[in-house]
């Protein structure tokens, strides 16, 4: 299970340490880096991106603080913590969505399929090809239902013929639950449709394109409670598929949806954990003072 | 499984050099735009600061008695025709004036002819081979030479290009601009109060609305119009003078100042109005002691840049008649007057090739005060600039 | 007596009477709180509500009456308007004083009167817009008496030379009859119109692109002042620029090619304004650009697109309502221009597709015809007010038009700086 791990461990030690409470030795400190601090038996765990000693600066206030973290294939990885504390900047590290903000500075290692995610050689459209990201807030181009998901795929030589796009449309549309709701106005603007109904249309159109990995960042914070419970089901699904990274603060959501859930506060992440333990028998006390409310 | 990363590199290079084409393309477009800025005000600077310098030459000016009568006698015959005849006939007066100059001869530096000037600033001139040799001449004696060109500052249009300047248009100017103002800021200003403050949400403040925004776009030359008909044919204001040119003008400015006002008067926060009423002000007092105040940097800027665009008008301004010949400086608001764009499209029209000298110097003055009334609003706003 | 002298004579006693009317109202009412009275309204406003009641009903009686005398020419001797005027005004004294009463809100009926005065400052725009309207329409139906309106539509031959002589009574002796026939009017202002834009749309466009997506800060911040210098340079100082020296260029330029260009071809005159234009576009659609929601740009980033792609496909499609507005709005500017190709573009009438020709506009013939030395009533001066009424009919249906788009864009994103 560890191999991976063990083969590449060969990120700068200069990181501080998780405050893992049942303290892994000195030896074996360097393999648990970065890992959950207790399995889920029932989840994937081939790795999909490692990141190791990440630090972010917007200008001269650091928002990430020695990142270790390795997130697993077809699993849903939650991202809990006070708003703040820097898990969607986070986020945005893993698709380089922080390129587009002025003064930030990053350092360290986001790797994925070995390769450094910022190194210089590395093309950050490609990177974005592959790890999908779905918003806040829905925000649906101004074209129609069916523009809105053939257009990445075409733009990426996805698709040859017509028939070939109707198809990948339709599945994408049935895969993000959106199909029955929408077959019959797929020319109608994308704006048209209900906020819930928009956000799954970007849903759909993040997965057209058949990415790795999809970043959802609180994607049912904009929504209403039935559209959140069909987006969550939704993720449940689409983790057969994709490795679905999501930011909440609901930590509800977290208990529901996800496989791994992991702890953020001011920058740091104070426990990363199979959901399940997290939320009954939490290692740390901050991560108890958090889910039992006392903060945040 | 999805393709590799450098499968869809590859698949990108194509896309990425799109892109930047797209990039460059558009900055080329900005540059583009730039150049012709740059072409355009070398162009007029290369044509119209010859205009400031203009030729004078030393000769013997003989106050006799025959001079007195017949001007041409003044100067000695060589170089008669190389002096100004304006200048020339100005002599009778100037011995009136000054009785003492009788039957004294003086070395004078007197105004040259306009070709004389044309000719010493290297440009084609009408003057004849032996009149180009007495001004070599002259030149290499050191009687002959480009001076710093007063008569353009202070005397009026002329038909002479040695002799015009542009002060009657300047004056023209000042007094179509007073109008102007002083029609178009108070009714501006109350507008634009009216519409912010006190009206009502209602159909009649919306068509007020949506008209000024309409005035704003019509053509100017439609206000011209409008001047001619309602102003000069139905209430019989001078045709030609300041008054119908700045009333034609202000309504031209009205909806610049009333947008301006408006602005500046919603970026007064709502917080301030609260807050003044909540101490028992009454509307007109919340408006008068504590929005118009704030408001006030926001709605100079909005005026002076009004200005300058009225003060580069032409159009409306030919349609009431302001392009008239207008030699002599007046301070009348009633009478025939010209500004300055105007007597640019007068000296444009001229034949002779002095006059084009004379057409970019007028536009490098009009430019001048232009750029200098926009920097000066441009000054103000960053001034009083706040943020909420 | 001058009316000089009377509009002094009436503004000084004015004046007199409101200072008598401030100090009489301040001085009772201060009285009259002194006497321990709870007033309204504080003493200042009572005696400024006396100052209004004095010379507000003698300013409009002054006022009426002297546009019944300018207007109607009816006979009112001046002296009696001026001494009936100061008699009202006397009157208003003595009631504003007499209103100085503790019950009366002299505040609140000073605010009545500011209220209404700025209604009526408001008002001025929309006599703005009639008076152009009552005053093109009215000339234009005199023209149309004279000449049908169908040939003016229609008709391919604009001659306005004889029209004087009509005009005198004398058309037989005219060579032959004036035609006004507006359609190579049209031609050559589309013309001009046309290259404009051809110059203004792409240049001011991607000029915009390139401020709103990809230059740095330092540059937008030079860059959008220097392109607003295009913008505030008068028309006339173009026109110059276009018949000095654009034109002569074009000309040798077409030479080398070997085709022959008139001095007053419609090009020059099109590019000079194509180039004032580029402001006009490019600060519009750029403002449009950076109101498109960023997350527009982040959603097609994220799917893997490149910035130019992002550009292409998502902002501008995002910004067209504005970009169309911005355009819409130029057009009417170029069609209404009138230093540039007065100065630049042919006076001939002339129905043709070359654009290296000299052809003439609506506006060049409406300054022609005003500046003449003909008879107002005259059909040729007449007809300037047919083309103007044509020109104010056509800009105000693109202006509309564009006010709509703007509002769908607005209503759209919910941007409201634009």
């Amino acid at each position: 299970m560890n191999m991976q791990v063990a083969e590449r461990s060969s990120a700068p030690m200069s990181a501080q340490h998780r405050s893992g409470q049942d303290g892994p030795g000195q030896q074996n400190r360097e393999q648990q880096r970065g890992q959950p601090v207790t399995r889920n038996d029932d989840a994937h765990h081939e790795l999909s991106i490692r990141v190791r000693d990440l630090n972010l600066w917007y200008g001269q206030s650091q928002a990430l603080k020695g990142i270790d973290i390795d997130v697993f294939q077809k699993n849903v990885t939650a991202l809990i913590g006070p708003s703040g504390c820097g898990k969607s900047t986070f986020l945005r590290c893993l698709n380089r969505m922080n390129d587009l903000i002025p003064n930030v500075r990053i350092e360290g290692l986001v790797e994925m399929d070995g390769r450094d995610v910022n190194a210089v050689k590395m093309d950050e459209v490609a990177l974005r090809r592959r790890v999908g990201m779905v918003f806040q807030k829905p925000n649906p181009f101004p074209k129609s239902i069916y523009e809105n998901v053939a257009y990445a795929p075409r733009m990426h030589d996805l698709v040859g013929r017509k028939s070939d796009q109707d198809e990948l449309v339709e599945r994408a549309l049935r895969d993000a639950g959106l199909w029955e709701e929408v077959k019959d106005k797929l020319h109608q603007p994308g704006t048209s449709l209900s906020g819930g109904q928009q956000q799954r249309l970007c849903i759909a159109r993040a997965i057209a394109v058949q990415p790795d990995v999809i970043l959802m960042d609180e994607p049912t914070s904009a929504l209403d409670p039935i559209s959140t419970a069909t987006i969550e089901d939704l993720m449940d699904k689409l983790k057969q598929q994709f490795t679905i990274i999501t930011v909440t603060h609901n930590m509800q959501q977290a208990a529901r949806v996800a496989d791994y859930t992991a702890f953020f506060h001011l920058g740091e992440i104070i426990e990363y954990n199979d959901t399940k333990t997290m939320f009954s028998n939490p290692h740390t006390k901050k991560t108890e003072d958090y889910i039992t409310g006392r903060y945040g | 499984m999805s393709q590799s990363f450098d499968d869809i590199s590859a698949q990108l290079k194509r896309r990425h050099r799109k892109s930047a084409r797209l990039k460059w393309i558009s900055m080329g477009a900005l540059g583009l735009a730039g150049l012709f800025l740059v072409l355009f005000f070398a162009d007029m600077l290369v044509k119209g600061l010859p205009a400031f310098k203009q030729a004078q030459i030393q000769v013997q000016v003989d106050y006799s008695e025959q001079a007195s009568q017949l001007p041409l006698a003044a100067v000695n015959e060589d170089v008669r025709s190389l002096v100004s005849r304006g200048y020339l006939r100005l002599i009778p007066g100037r011995m009136e004036d000054n009785p003492d100059l009788l039957g004294t001869t003086r070395l004078e530096w007197v105004l040259a002819d306009g070709q004389v000037d044309q000719y010493l600033k290297g440009h084609h001139s009408k003057l004849k081979a032996s009149e180009q040799a007495v001004v070599d001449r002259l030149v290499e004696q050191g009687r002959a030479e480009l001076r710093f060109n007063t008569t353009f500052f202070t005397r009026g249009d002329s038909k002479m290009p040695e002799l015009t300047g542009i002060a009657s248009a300047a004056m023209g100017t000042l007094l179509t601009l007073l109008v102007t103002l002083a029609v178009a800021f108070p009714i501006g200003v109350m507008t634009a109060v009216y519409l912010e403050e006190f009206a009502p949400d209602n159909r009649f403040t919306q068509a007020i609305e949506i008209n000024i925004n309409n005035l704003a776009a019509i053509p100017s030359i439609l206000f011209g119009l409008l001047g001619l008909a309602i102003f000069i044919n139905f209430f019989g204001v001078p045709r030609s003078s300041p008054l119908v040119g700045g009333l034609t003008l202000a309504l031209m400015t009205l909806p610049v100042i009333i947008i301006a006002t408006r602005t500046a008067l919603r970026s007064v926060p709502e917080s301030i109005r609260h807050a003044a009423f909540g101490v028992g002000c009454s509307r007109w007092q919340v408006v008068r002691d504590h929005v118009l105040p704030l408001a006030l940097p926001g709605i100079m800027t909005g005026s002076i840049i009004g200005l300058a665009q009225a003060m580069g008008e032409t159009a409306p301004l030919i349609i009431v008649g302001m392009v008239a010949f207008i030699p002599d400086v007046t301070t009348s608001f009633t009478e025939a007057a010209t500004v300055l764009p105007a007597q640019i499209f007068t000296w444009a029209g001229e034949p002779d090739r002095a006059f084009i000298e004379k057409t970019s110097g007028g536009i490098l003055v009009l430019l001048t005060v232009l750029i200098t009334l926009n920097a000066t609003a441009v000054v103000l706003r960053k001034k009083f600039e706040r943020r909420w | 007596m001058q009316t000089n002298q009377i509009l002094a004579m009436f503004g000084g006693a004015l004046l007199l009477l409101g200072l008598i009317a401030f100090f009489l109202g301040r001085a009772k009412a201060s009285r009259v709180r002194a006497g321990g009275t709870a007033m309204q309204a504080q003493p200042d406003q009572y005696a400024w509500f006396a100052v209004l009641s004095t010379a507000g009903p003698a300013l409009v009686l002054s006022a009426v009456g002297g546009f019944t005398l300018l207007l109607l020419g009816a006979e009112i001797p001046t002296l009696y308007l001026l001494v009936g005027s100061l008699l009202v005004a006397c009157l208003g004294l003595a009631v504003g004083v007499l209103m100085v009463r503790p019950d009366f809100h002299a505040r609140q009926a000073i605010e009545r009167v500011i209220r209404f005065v700025l209604a009526g400052a408001a008002l001025i725009s929309i006599f703005t817009t009639l008076g152009i309207l009552v005053s093109i329409i009215g000339e234009a139906l005199r023209f149309f008496q004279m000449q049908n309106f169908w040939d003016f539509i229609t008709g391919t031959t604009w001659n306005p030379g004889a029209s004087f002589l009509e005009a005198a009574g004398r058309a037989e002796e005219g060579a032959s009859a004036a035609q006004f026939g507006s359609v190579p009017l049209f031609a050559g202002t589309f013309m001009i119109t046309a290259v404009a834009m051809l110059v203004a749309i792409p240049i001011g466009l991607l000029a915009a692109i390139y401020m709103a997506e990809f230059a740095p800060t330092r540059v937008r911040t030079v860059a959008k002042p220097v392109l607003e210098v295009l913008a505030g340079i008068p028309t006339v100082v173009y026109g110059f620029f276009a018949a000095i020296t654009v034109a002569p260029i074009i000309v040798s330029v077409a030479g080398f090619f070997g085709l022959e260009a008139s001095f007053n071809n419609a090009l020059a005159p099109g590019i000079v304004m194509g180039i004032m234009i580029i402001p006009f576009i490019s600060s519009l659609s750029d403002d449009v650009i950076t109101s498109v929601p960023d997350s527009m740009r982040q959603g097609s980033l994220a799917l893997g697109m490149t910035k130019g792609e992002t550009i292409r496909d998502v902002v501008i499609p995002a910004a067209l309502p504005g970009i169309i507005s911005a355009s819409l709005l130029a057009v009417s500017r170029a069609l209404g221009e009138t230093m540039i190709v007065v100065m630049a573009a042919g006076m001939r009438p002339n129905l043709t597709a070359n654009p290296l020709e000299d052809m003439t506009t609506v506006t060049v013939r409406i300054v022609a015809a005003l500046t003449g030395d003909q008879e107002f009533a005259s059909a040729e001066t007449l007809s300037a007010f047919a083309l103007g009424l044509v020109l104010f009919v056509v800009t105000l249906s693109l202006n509309l038009v564009s006010v709509i788009m703007i509002r769908r864009f607005r209503e759209k994103y919910r941007v409201n700086n634009l």
